[in-house]
């Protein structure tokens, strides 16, 4: 990952002339709007930087925005207003050089179903104006298990088949950023792990990756930043790390040797659950908090006489986290 | 210029032509011989000569506008819908590709079809009756112009149409219609009265005169008006044209 200018603090990054800061995002998004002729406002005011190199996975729920905001940039939806470029190309004025660094794998499986596997992906790569390229394509097919259906015809391919189709399409042109829409819907384990193999060796020859997804446990294990969207807004932007650290929180479950009716009184200052049988008591923790912590409710819990047979900590997932902040938007 | 882009759009709707080789090329010939079977033979030899020419021959030109206007509408029509009911028109949305590289792409593609077609109706026609052609530049000349005007304007009916049915629509209800009523099958003097005027105002008799006079040397009218008629239906098609890929109209909501 090259070092980025942009997470440094305010007082490094005034040492340099202000181009710079743009130099290190691949993709800028400013001010971007989207309103449909139905009056629907689909993105509010989109302020986005993607930088060189990252995964970046741009998490909501549905009707959010996500699929809106990634037509847009590659040249599929119209925006209202604002601005976007790709590796410094205005995508209106300069589409063709914003366009050429782009591959898109959409959500839906949408492939013309009469034509073989290896007329379609050859297809791709020549309407995005790359001389054709046999070993270039083969290596393509082959990467994604396709090389054996080369022959066949879309129609014949099963789900996965196809899916494996669409992102040999997006592929064919060696772009330089990748959107994955979706992309592990609907998709067995095996194809997931090829997948996600996949996009680690694009990273590391330097593709940008951008992904939108319901699995956020993937989100989780495979992005470096996570812009959260809902109702048309970026709510949030954070390196992953950085956003478990903030917003994660912590749960410690202890198992009671007896069951109780409710919690102690000299214990109600640490909001202490009681499961439903009395026979656990759940303790939820911010890891910033300046709550009393852990320790001193243990001591507090045999000052109080309670005792337990186990007990049983967990970290929030991403997933939780991104529910949360849903439940905060107004 | 994406000329790569270009070439690789011709070559896919080319390949589809190939593919469906029974309903693009056999199906128009077939029908085409049951034209001459019926209007040619059986009734045709019951009519005297139009304008000297027999009737056999006379259709020959009405019968090859017949299936370039109808084909280059649904060639183009086809080949824009398609995409845009599969969802695979996202890539054409997504690369580097202008409006002009789209447009030269499927109307040529669509055109060449119809070209394809027209000339081997031409020559199932020079099976069945005596051809001859007095004016074979401006024969093609027709041909290609119509054949591009009627692809372009199939181009816009695939943008509009919403449905399959809205697609079928305006070949079915305005331009097969139009065509059998422009003079494939009988010169416009032989109507009565009103009706030489009303059938003025039908834009195929410009074009099936024009290109009846490029064969025999005979028009209904005047082969200036047929040629300027057939470039203002191109004109207006490429102002439509620019004007939806101006707006994104149905493309790019």
């Amino acid at each position: 990952m090259p070092v980025c200018i942009k997470r440094q603090p305010a007082y490094i990054r005034s040492q340099f002339p202000a181009g710079l800061f743009s130099m290190s995002s691949i993709i800028s998004i400013s001010g971007v709007t989207k309103t449909y002729a139905t009056g629907f406002k689909a993105l509010k005011e989109i302020n986005l930087d993607i930088e060189r190199g990252e995964i970046f996975a741009l998490l909501g729920p549905n009707g959010a925005g996500k699929t809106t905001l990634i037509s847009i940039v590659c040249g599929i939806v119209n925006r209202s207003s604002g601005s976007v470029t790709v590796d410094g190309h205005d995508i209106s004025r300069d589409y063709r050089a914003a366009r050429s660094l782009i591959g898109l794998v959409p959500q839906e499986l949408t492939i013309d179903a009469f034509e073989t596997v290896w007329a379609t992906v050859n297809y791709s790569r020549g309407l995005f104006g790359k001389p054709p390229n046999k070993d270039f394509v083969e290596k393509v097919l082959r990467d994604l298990s396709l090389w054996e259906k080369k022959d066949s015809k879309a129609i014949t391919l099963s789900g996965g088949m196809k899916r494996r189709l669409m992102i040999a399409k997006a592929l064919s042109h060696e772009p330089r950023v990748l959107f994955l829409d979706e992309p592990t819907a609907g998709v067995d384990v095996e194809l997931r792990q090829d997948m996600w193999a996949m996009v680690r060796r694009l990273r590391e020859d330097g593709v940008t990756i951008i992904l939108t997804t319901h699995y956020i446990e993937e989100a989780e294990a495979m992005a470096d930043r996570v812009g959260v969207i809902n109702k048309g807004e970026i709510i949030l932007v954070e390196g992953k790390a950085e956003l478990m650290r903030k917003l994660g929180r912590k749960q410690m479950t202890l198992e009671l040797r007896a069951p109780l009716a409710a919690v102690p009184d000299g214990l109600s200052h640490y909001s202490l659950e009681l499961s439903a049988d009395g026979s656990q008591l759940i303790y939820t923790y911010d890891n910033q908090s300046d709550r009393p912590g852990v320790a001193s409710l243990i001591r507090d819990l045999e000052t109080a006489g309670v005792q337990f047979r186990d007990l049983d900590t967990k970290n929030s997932s991403l997933e939780e986290i991104f529910v949360n902040l849903l439940r905060q938007e107004p | 210029m994406n000329l790569r882009a270009v070439w690789a759009i011709y070559r896919v709707e080319m390949a589809r032509a190939f593919r469906t080789v029974l309903q693009s090329i056999i199906s128009p010939v077939i029908s085409t011989s049951l034209y001459f079977v019926v209007f040619g033979s059986a009734i045709g030899s019951r009519i005297n000569e139009i304008d000297g020419i027999a009737y056999g021959a006379f259709i020959v030109p009405g019968l090859m506008m017949l299936s370039l206007l109808t084909q280059s509408i649904s060639n183009a029509s086809f080949a824009i819908y398609f995409p845009k009911f599969v969802g695979s028109i996202y890539e054409l949305l997504s690369a580097p590709v202008s409006y002009l590289e789209i447009i030269i792409a499927y109307v040529g593609g669509a055109a060449t079809k119809s070209i394809m077609l027209g000339l081997i109706i031409l020559a199932t026609a020079a099976l069945f009756v005596p051809l001859r052609i007095e004016h074979p530049f401006w024969m093609i000349a027709f041909l290609v112009l119509t054949a591009v005007t009627f692809s372009l304007f199939g181009f816009i009916i695939g943008i509009w149409a919403k449905t399959f049915e809205q697609l079928q629509l305006v070949p079915l209800l305005i331009v097969t219609p139009l065509t059998f009523l422009g003079g494939s099958f009988y010169s416009i003097h032989m109507l009565p009265g009103i009706w030489k005027t009303v059938t003025l105002f039908n834009p195929v008799v410009y074009l099936i005169s024009g290109f009846r006079w490029s064969f025999y040397g005979k028009a209904d009218v005047s082969v200036g008006v047929s040629l300027g008629m057939t470039l203002v239906f191109l004109a207006i098609c490429i102002a439509i044209v620019a004007w939806i890929f101006k707006t994104g109209y149905r493309l790019r909501n």
